[in-house]
């Protein structure tokens, strides 16, 4: 668990952080988003003291880092920036080692975890354990940077905008892995990023800076619906709203459950504006869903998907 | 790459292995060459120098630039590193004006002060080389340490490491190859300036030189600059071998 209470940053005469305070849970997936110079990086680099405060405390687990040695602390987390910064001089295998080494881990075991993660991220070991980075396109760069990370089996995971240079396939892979990395590994992670819909696919819970400010923190389907300010509304967008509403919503939510129907079912899990396409490329109104276990779980109708709900349309909830 | 790669690489180990072929024959063979420079320099009684032997020169020569290059190489990267940290960032207006200073002051003025201060002798040579040969090293240590991209610091923070750890694992083998160029240059300079530094006593190769530019002897001139000349070939030669060896895991 991580606890801001009343934290202040200032560079100089610039408040970059101003009387900022959030708790995020054990677990939970949290996005920060803002403009640039918000004040969501520098929010970010406190939580490992690589930016100290000037105010406030910063708890993890109920423990002041300020009390905490900075190397000791850093090493408990992972840490991923937009421009990786893998060391250049070492192998893939030597890069992702670096904080069980750090840790003294013994070396069989280092070895097996390295192993272990770069299949996770979807890189053969056998061909990129012994490679060095600049070998290597920004994506894989950029998932031997997740692994790196991930080595020490951090219980936090801090990312400054790991993915926005990718190019916009990639991008998506490398949130859908990350996304699955989360729900299999349980760790909390503090991701930072400009990108709305980045913002609204990934976190359980998106906090909105402005000026040093804490805006708004809140579920993406409130994000979306009760926007707290026109900035907040600025960021979500007018375009493709109503995808965007349904994208934060899965077809379980939503479905028919005594309902079936025949035809290629689709997982309890898709996003809804996924079951939209998938009706509009089948040409159909409706579609059996199954759920986890490939079991029936009843259908989904087209006009579920604009059936009104609180705080269901765009204008809604914004006063 | 391989394949272009090899060439230049086997070249520069002939070069290396030639140069050593020459030092070594000139070093040890110059008194056999005696009947040569009797017959170049007819109006010599003595066309050889004998009044200390060529191999003893050599290593006092070498010992002379060995010595200066390691006392500028410990104090230069020393503060090099120093003004590159966040504690020392304030003194390095400062120590750049020295270094500079260091090499802007001909080393004959280093010199002329140090004798009566030091006496004749290796002393005053060692420091006037030292001197000199610290702006190369302490520029290329800041040079260096400034080129380790900024992502790469923060991701070594980031990640846990300590200071010591981020300087010898991180910044110093990232900014090895700008460090080995500095003290490449420093040695070459000290190679040819330790030369003038028989003026004041040291025993250098340039003992013969300056005898022999005292006493129009030319042959004595050539005999000790041939040898400098093949030492600088020879040292030049390793430091780019050493510098292949360095930058190789970025040319794989």
């Amino acid at each position: 668990m991580i606890d801001f209470e009343r934290v202040t940053k200032r560079f100089g005469s610039w408040t970059a952080v101003d009387t900022v305070s959030f708790t995020v849970a054990e677990g939970e997936f949290r996005v920060l988003i803002g403009p640039s110079g918000s004040g969501k990086s520098t929010v970010l680099r406190m939580i490992n003291r690589l930016i100290p405060a000037d105010e406030g405390t910063i708890r993890i687990d109920g423990e002041d880092i300020a009390a905490l040695k900075p190397e000791a602390l850093r090493r408990r987390m992972g840490y991923v920036i937009q421009s990786v910064g893998l060391f250049p001089h070492w192998t893939v295998e030597r890069n992702i080692a670096t904080v069980p080494g750090l840790l003294g881990w013994p070396k069989a075991r280092i070895r097996d975890r390295v192993t272990e993660l770069l299949e996770l991220l979807n890189l053969d070991p056998r061909r990129y354990r012994g490679a060095f980075p600049h070998q290597l396109s920004g994506g894989q760069q950029q998932r031997v940077g997740v692994a790196r990370a991930l080595a020490a089996e951090p219980r936090i995971l801090l990312m400054d905008e790991p993915f926005s240079a990718l190019d916009p396939i990639t991008r998506t892979s490398l949130q859908t892995e990350l996304s699955a990395i989360h729900h299999r590994t349980g760790t909390t992670v503090v991701f930072v990023t400009h990108d709305m819909d980045e913002a609204l696919r990934l976190g359980d819970s998106i906090a909105v800076m402005d000026h040093g400010r804490l805006i708004q923190c809140a579920t993406p389907l409130e994000i979306l619906t009760r926007p707290a300010s026109p900035l907040v509304r600025d960021l979500v967008g007018r375009e493709e709203w109503g995808l965007k509403r349904l994208a934060v919503e899965t077809v379980g939510d939503r479905a028919r459950r005594q309902e079936s129907v025949t035809g290629e079912p689709l997982a309890a899990e898709t996003p809804l504006h996924r079951a939209l396409s998938e009706m509009v490329a089948r040409g159909t109104e409706r579609l059996p869903v199954v759920d986890g276990d490939g079991r029936p779980a009843g259908v989904l109708h087209l006009s579920d998907l604009v059936r009104p709900v609180p705080g269901g349309t765009a204008s809604g909830g914004t006063a | 790459m391989t394949g272009t790669g090899m060439a230049p690489r086997e070249f520069l180990t002939d070069r290396l292995m030639l140069g050593l072929v020459a030092l070594v024959a000139l070093v040890l063979g110059m008194p056999s060459l005696k009947p040569l420079f009797a017959t170049l320099f007819p109006r010599l009684d003595r066309p050889l120098y004998e009044a200390e032997s060529f191999v003893r020169l050599t290593l006092d020569h070498m010992a002379l630039v060995g010595l200066s290059s390691l006392a500028a190489i410990l104090l230069g990267g020393s503060a090099g590193i120093a003004v590159t940290r966040p504690w020392g960032r304030e003194f390095r207006g400062l120590l750049e004006t020295v270094a500079t200073m260091g090499q802007t002051f001909p080393p004959v003025a280093v010199l002329a002060l140090a004798v009566p201060v030091m006496g004749f002798g290796p002393e005053p040579a060692l420091i006037a080389l030292t001197l000199y040969a610290l702006l190369p090293v302490v520029e290329n240590m800041v040079a260096g340490l400034d080129g380790v991209p900024a992502p790469v610091l923060d991701a070594a923070h980031g990640l846990g490491m300590g200071s010591a750890e981020i300087l010898f694992r991180v910044e110093l083998p990232l900014a090895a190859p700008v460090i080995l160029a500095g003290v490449r240059t420093a040695v070459i300079i000290n190679v040819g300036t330790a030369a003038i530094a028989s003026t004041v006593g040291a025993k250098t190769l340039g003992l013969p030189i300056i005898v022999g530019l005292n006493g129009s002897n030319q042959a004595y001139v050539i005999q000790g600059a041939l040898i400098v000349a093949a030492l600088a070939v020879v040292i030049d030669a390793g430091f780019d071998r050493l510098a292949g060896w360095l930058t190789r895991w970025s040319q794989r």
